[in-house]
């Protein structure tokens, strides 16, 4: 029931920063993904505008018939988005986890350029570490 | 894929989903995008004029669809970029949820979409849409002076629609 089927980073700008597949039939290849990306940040900008009352932050759960996509905003507009199984709980707070790897092991690498894409082999080992811990409380493998 | 299933013509209204506010506002577009119905009960904040407001919604609709069939994580098939999918062609999304609303869709297999928009702790409408859209069928389709295509003007509707919205919401 708590199967992540992949996470996208994205920056202020739109542009795709990190893309990690956990095991979708639909693996994308780098073309797509990009598109992807941009094509969400776009809509979380539209969905701010056709809000009946102010103060709206964008989409923040957006419920499919095969999958659910979760998506954290920081305060500096970095975007962090998983796509999971339906009903997948506590994403919220994997998300929060994530966002703090992302700050410890990528803004605090002095040769990280901002707003470029990540290659920092921290961030993956510890993202890695988080995502199968997360699996194994909830599902137990 | 969605398909409504069971041969009531019309179901019995679901329970009840949650008390507290009023929806905020409805939407019914046609596939051509045009907008059949605009119904507001709650809305404090106008960013656009109407006519810009109908399409940006159905603009966002449209190509959240297109999203959530290209990224749909259990099927190897997408398609090709761009072009329209077919009512219940792929996986369509159903519902999203912001800080300050959540918005139901709905798409009928002849294109008509109903879109509901509520405060953001509400349930799942999917069956209230259900049935929103078998009281278009009884009240506007079958009104012999409706003419298909065009924005829906009938008393009956408005009232019975307003009167069930207020039980679900």
């Amino acid at each position: 029931m708590a199967a992540i089927y992949s996470l996208y980073i994205i920056n202020k700008s739109g542009g795709l920063i990190f893309y990690k597949d956990y095991g979708s039939k639909g693996r994308m290849d780098t073309n797509d993904s990009l598109r992807v990306a941009s094509l969400w940040h776009s809509m979380h900008a539209i969905s701010q505008q056709l809000s009946p009352t102010t103060g709206c932050s964008g989409i923040e759960l957006l419920e499919a018939d095969t999958f659910d996509l979760h998506c954290f905003q920081s305060l500096t507009e970095t975007k962090f988005f998983v796509v999971c199984e339906p009903g997948t709980q506590h994403m919220e707070a994997l998300l929060k986890v994530i966002y703090e790897l992302y700050t410890d092991y990528v803004l605090k690498n002095p040769f990280y350029e901002m707003e470029m894409p990540i290659r920092c082999e921290l961030f993956d080992i510890n993202l890695t570490q988080a995502i199968q811990k997360d699996r194994v409380a909830l599902l137990g493998r | 894929m969605q398909f409504f299933g069971g041969s009531e013509i019309s179901p019995s209204p679901p329970a009840p989903t949650a008390t507290g506010n009023n929806a905020h506002m409805m939407y019914v577009f046609n596939r051509d995008g045009v907008c059949l119905f605009y119904r507001e009960w709650n809305r404090p904040l106008h960013t656009l004029n109407p006519p810009q407001d109908h399409k940006l919604m159905f603009g966002l609709l449209f190509s959240l669809k297109s999203l959530t069939a290209k990224m749909d994580p259990t099927s190897a098939e997408k398609g090709n970029r761009g072009v329209p999918q077919l009512p219940g062609q792929g996986c369509s999304f159903h519902s999203f949820r912001t800080n300050t609303y959540k918005l139901s869709f709905l798409e009928s297999p002849s294109g008509i979409k109903i879109i509901l928009v509520t405060h953001p702790r509400t349930g799942d409408l999917r069956n209230s849409l259900k049935y929103i859209y078998n009281l278009y069928v009884e009240y506007v389709v079958k009104n012999p002076l409706y003419a298909p295509g065009t924005p829906i003007r009938c008393e009956l509707f408005n009232t019975t629609l307003d009167q069930y919205v207020r039980s679900i919401a």
